[in-house]
């Protein structure tokens, strides 16, 4: 039993929206839902699956309601930004499994407007609570400890930012839309060490929509094909503390996995999509995909190599959660949208990759340092 | 001018009610399972490595080394050193590494434990040794 082929990426939407005070968030998932579904040439009616994560306002129930949608299967896995990659894997074997035909995946929140709500403690709490883990100093301890082993640089890290900041400034919808460089990424302030400012990403409001169908369905629609040819998805904490390894993330499990259902291998990648929370989250999950060996991340991204028309690896090319959007800090939903214009060809034509047949969407979700999931999709030019 | 940070206070729970009961005599416990010889932190009833529910208490030396830290430069609480420690008796934990000059915090430096007290039991921290 395999997904591969089994379920197609029919409709996309992206928010054009980075600040979004005068909107409710449940009113942002719904026209998410109402672009990709206009994108995909559907109507609401023809909905029969709906798969929602944390960021949705009460869950399932409020929402489903809320849209108006009469489905037969739901599924709410949350596993922070790496959800809505879980989602699309999850879709696909209810499409294969014939539970739904037509699958609505929807993000959206407004973390630039106000704070998010506290996540539910875990097992862990007493014991972690009081030690303040923030987004930025669980990366941070991450990226502490691969400069350690692997002499890994911050010059090196910052190579990721300025890529990212050549393909934003073609994005009319990026939040920051200047070219920076190496020096500009090293003279930001220090936020927690080794991380720069420029070293994390953007704060957004906004969400982004999918709609995942059958291949029947998708042949009967308008738009260029694109189809989920492999998925992985694993998890990784301390797991009581034995042999604590920071250096690699839950990718090198979700990765390989992806790879051997596809039928794929890193070389044939075309363009890939990879979570870019901070700097250090591409360059671990990089390695941990195989792109290259454990450690040599650091070289792998110097120099630009990962800029469209300039390097082997054109990445986030709408500029990624480092300058374009990171809506409700969840970076899962933008890497696949982004995957499927370059597949679909709708890529802006400075950062199009030619011939564009075979790309990887990839994300983490949780904290890097502390407990986190990951999800990778395989995704082709049908 | 950062205001001084409060601790949240341990909940507990039965699980876990001995370590912080060992907290308030200064005693800092780690949990061995006795089928696989594995020690853990933090601790759990059943082995998080072969799921024997043959878990003992021990009490741990305190002795640490940093595997890593991050310094989290600016809070509502001033800046702090967020860490992880290898204790000398196997598990990692997180922790903060306190009392010190947290600019010449390196990976691989010896570390110990202090307590620092709550309103409740007392958590666990490390500072160079």
């Amino acid at each position: 039993m395999t997904i591969k082929g089994k379920a197609y990426i029919a409709g996309i939407y992206e928010h054009p929206t980075r600040h979004a005070p005068d909107k409710s968030t449940a009113q942002l998932h719904a026209e998410v839902a109402k672009g990709a579904i206009e994108d995909a040439g559907l109507t609401k009616a023809d909905i029969d699956g709906y798969f929602c994560a944390g960021d949705a306002p009460g869950g399932l129930w409020p929402m489903v309601d809320y849209l108006g949608l009469k489905v037969r299967h739901m599924d709410s896995t949350d596993t922070g930004g790496c959800s809505y990659l879980i989602h699309l894997g999850h879709a696909a074997e209810a499409i294969a499994a014939g539970k739904c035909s037509i699958a609505l995946i929807t993000l959206a929140g407004k973390p630039r407007t106000g704070p998010m709500p506290p996540r539910a403690a875990g097992a862990e709490v007493d014991f972690e609570a009081a030690y303040g883990a923030t987004t930025h100093n669980a990366y941070g301890m991450c990226a502490m400890r691969h400069m350690h082993d692997y002499g890994t640089t911050s010059e090196q890290l910052a190579w990721i930012k300025v890529a990212a900041s050549h393909h934003a400034q073609y994005n009319p919808h990026a939040m920051l839309k200047e070219v920076v460089t190496v020096e500009d990424v090293l003279n930001s302030p220090m936020i927690s060490d080794p991380l720069h400012r420029m070293d994390c990403c953007v704060v957004t409001d906004g969400g982004g929509a999918l709609i995942v169908t059958t291949p029947e369905i998708a042949k009967s629609l308008k738009k260029p094909l694109v189809r989920l040819i492999g998925h992985g998805e694993a998890m990784k904490g301390p797991r009581g503390g034995k042999e604590l390894d920071l250096t690699y993330s839950a990718g090198v499990w979700s990765g390989p996995r992806a790879f051997e259902e596809a039928g794929v291998t890193p070389k044939d990648i075309k363009y890939a999509s990879i979570y870019d929370s901070f700097t250090i989250t591409v360059l671990m999950q990089l390695e941990d995909l195989g792109f290259c060996k454990k450690g040599e991340g650091g070289k792998f991204v110097a120099d630009g190599n990962l800029i469209s028309g300039v390097g082997k690896l054109p990445f986030n090319t709408d500029g990624g959660g480092l300058c374009s959007n990171h809506p409700v800090n969840r970076g899962g939903m933008t890497k696949i949208i982004e995957a499927v214009r370059q597949l679909r060809g709708e890529a802006h034509p400075k950062v199009q990759v030619p011939n564009c047949d075979l790309a990887v969407a990839h994300g983490t979700g949780g904290l890097l340092g502390v407990r986190h999931a990951a999800s990778t999709c395989i995704l082709e030019r049908a | 001018m950062a205001e001084a940070k409060k601790l949240p206070v341990p909940q507990g729970n039965p699980e876990t009610a001995p370590f912080w009961e060992a907290a308030k005599q200064g005693k800092f416990l780690i949990k061995r399972c006795t089928a696989c010889g594995e020690p853990h932190y933090f601790p759990r009833s059943i082995c998080p490595f072969c799921f024997s529910d043959k878990t003992e208490w021990e009490e741990s030396s305190g002795e640490a080394t940093i595997y890593t830290f991050s310094l989290m430069r600016k809070s509502p609480t001033g800046p702090y050193a967020i860490a992880y420690v290898t204790l000398k008796e196997g598990p990692s934990l997180q922790t903060n590494i306190v009392d010190c000059d947290m600019d010449k915090l390196k990976i691989g430096r010896k570390v110990k434990l202090v307590w620092k007290p709550t309103d409740g039991a007392p958590l666990p921290f490390f500072t160079p040794a």
